[in-house]
């Protein structure tokens, strides 16, 4: 019998501090053992229990894209005894992962349509994999326009800064990056919070448009009416939940929603399913 | 199904057989209370009692178990790395367990066997016991197992069924195992043919002296929503201290933490049961808290065994009516009530007036 509750071994290969505040951390993590590797087969939206031995687990968004290869990556905000520990731990240090857990975004359905992508804050890793995984060559073609409106409290707050440069080049991905207010005078991106970005960019709702929205509970709930606005019906809303976890599989009890499991059943939720769901999260 | 009859006099002889090829456990006296224990050689079982204060779920998912163990020392070549804990997984017979706690096996099993994932702590434990029930011929005034699909001579998750017929027992076999543990004991002379009406008998006199039913007919129909917003939430929750008293004590109750504990260099990754009753059971990093509030967790309690449970499963009620936490609950709350309460909930209704 396979025992879900033991980690593969991984080695930290990298670690970088992607905020001013120093307060979240990206380590990119190499398998020990390649069988692993291929065992651990997962997609965007994804998520995955880090253990560090000693000191426990927590669950994290892969931040990867599965189109990635030879490594996994994890952006860690500094929180709590595992995470702040993962903190200390440096490049060669051996920690563990257990996963793919929980549903990715809905790649199939998406397939063929416009994805309108909506973060704030650190909740960006996941929708980082996912414009990865969108925007690799083999399957760029698959899907139709792409948005990405993705807001934080300062530049120095934003996550991936190098990538985000990369995609605001290119013409096959339109990038709206915001962040709350700035002195900086060379800022030559948006200023507002992120509903209102939405609102002034997010295109109008189609049948063939979805929206991936992802953030703190208080961008989720000013964005939710401008997109009721545009006109996006709620089983065209797709959202990422986090609630506390141990298990990861729908066993240890605490995550639920209703009947649903945010671990198993989750993370990653439509508003139409939401709406009739106690609101637990 | 095969009876098998066994007089008292072969009893303690056939259990000291059976404990060659078999762990025995059984319920012994502690005190004021009976607990499940590991029976030494030559003792025998407690079985005049009504039932023990823990259920009989710890025999199988203990209260704290070993998942791995782990060395932190950097010389040693596995450090960091997490092992497998070993256990005994040797054959083990419980004796005198009640019908409602080995039908609790059977529900309990829905969370750690599931199509994705399976849990190996629990189904090994499982797998390795055999269940050898005790009849209830004197439920107590709290027991309702008839209305939550159990019953006090339910075989449900059960190997043998014992039922006390004076200076003998009759004993239902139930499963192979329940065959092998008979044989293993020497018990092989089969009943008269008069033995299944007798059973028959003694079990419809049990069940008329269970005098509480709790309906559950409606909870399936009832709105997720329009329950979760009820206004008699306050009310049930009122005299509750989140004490988990109920939680600990229910044999269908399964929530559990994991938590690495170290000493010196050494440790192992354990897990604990775990109660909705406590505010750190969901409490995000972010100090964030879903269910922050006590009445929040005493819904969760509720909604998850009378109406979640129900819908997800499609198998009735998360709980086999042994009124566990309705007699050690120090502020007097009854599932039983709160059970009525939801279950004949309705919207435009006064929820005061359906409750006698």
């Amino acid at each position: 019998m396979q025992n879900p509750y033991l980690p593969y071994a991984v080695r930290i290969e990298d670690i970088i501090t992607e905020t001013e505040d120093k307060n979240l951390k990206t380590f990119k993590l190499a398998f020990e053992n390649p069988a692993d590797e291929e065992k651990f087969v997962y997609a965007a939206g994804q998520f995955a229990e880090l253990s560090v031995t000693g000191k426990g687990e927590i669950p994290i968004g892969i931040a990867s894209s599965p189109t990635e290869k030879g490594f996994v990556m994890f952006t860690v905000n500094k929180v709590g005894l595992v995470s702040s520990h993962l903190h200390t731990m440096q490049p060669g240090d051996l920690m563990g992962i257990r996963g793919p857990l929980g549903n990715s975004y809905p790649w199939e359905l998406l397939e063929g349509r416009n994805v309108v992508i909506i973060g704030g804050g650190f909740a960006f890793t996941t929708l980082r994999a996912s414009i990865v995984y969108m925007l690799d060559l083999a399957n760029r073609s698959r899907f139709g326009e792409i948005h990405v409106i993705y807001g934080a409290r300062s530049p120095g707050m934003l996550l991936y800064r190098d990538e985000l440069a990369a995609w605001e080049a290119r013409d096959d991905i339109h990038m709206h990056i915001t962040v709350d207010a700035t002195d900086d005078p060379d800022w030559k991106y948006n200023v507002g919070f992120v509903p209102t970005i939405t609102e002034k960019k997010a295109p109008q709702a189609d049948a063939e448009t979805y929206a991936i929205i992802c953030g703190p509970p208080i961008m989720i709930k000013f964005t939710q009416p401008v997109l009721d606005n545009l006109g996006y019906g709620h089983d065209h809303i797709i959202m990422s939940l986090e609630n506390r976890m141990k298990c990861g599989i729908g066993m240890c009890g605490r995550c639920n929603i209703g009947r649903h499991f945010v671990c198993k059943d989750g993370p990653v939720f439509t508003l139409a399913q939401l709406n009739g769901i106690p609101k637990e999260y | 199904m095969k009876v098998i009859y066994i007089e008292k006099a072969q009893w303690a002889s056939g259990l000291e057989k059976a404990g060659d090829s078999f762990r025995l456990w059984g319920p012994v006296r502690r005190g004021p209370f009976y607990a499940f224990d590991k029976l030494a050689s030559g003792q025998v079982p407690a079985l005049d009692f009504r039932n023990t204060r823990l259920s009989a779920k710890g025999l199988v998912y203990p209260q704290s178990e070993k998942m791995f163990e782990y060395t932190l020392d950097p010389g040693q070549p596995d450090h960091d790395l997490l092992k497998e804990a070993q256990k005994d997984y040797s054959p083990r017979a419980v004796l005198g367990i009640r019908p409602c706690d080995a039908d609790a096996f059977e529900l309990v099993a829905r969370n750690f066997d599931t199509p994705e994932y399976q849990d190996p702590y629990w189904l090994r434990a499982r797998e390795a016991v055999t269940l050898v029930g005790l009849a209830c011929a004197a439920p107590c005034s709290t027991c309702f197992c008839t209305s939550a699909g159990s019953g006090p001579f339910s075989t449900k998750g059960l190997d043998i069924l014992l039922v006390d017929s004076g200076g003998n027992f009759l004993a239902q076999v139930v499963t192979p195992k329940g065959e092998a543990f008979a044989q293993a004991a020497g018990w092989r002379q089969t009943a008269d043919d008069t033995a299944a009406a007798e059973i028959e008998t003694h079990r419809q006199a049990a069940e008329a002296r269970i005098t509480a039913h709790v309906p559950t007919d409606r909870l399936k129909q009832q709105d997720t929503l329009e329950l979760h917003a009820a206004p008699f939430w306050d009310d049930v929750a009122f005299a509750c201290i989140n004490c988990g008293t109920c939680t600990y004590l229910c044999p269908t109750c399964w929530c559990f933490d994991i938590q690495d504990e170290t000493h010196g260099r050494q440790g192992v990754r354990l897990r604990n049961w775990d109660s909705c009753m406590f505010p750190l059971f969901t409490l995000h990093g972010s100090g964030h808290n879903p269910r922050g509030q006590k009445v929040q967790r005493v819904r969760q309690r509720f909604m998850n065994k009378l109406k979640y449970y129900v819908d997800k499963y499609e198998n009735g009620i998360q709980c086999v009516g042994c009124g566990r936490c309705v007699r050690h609950c120090p502020v007097n709350i009854d599932i039983r009530k709160v059970c009525e309460l939801m279950n004949s909930y309705t919207l435009a209704g006064d929820s005061c007036a359906v409750v006698s």
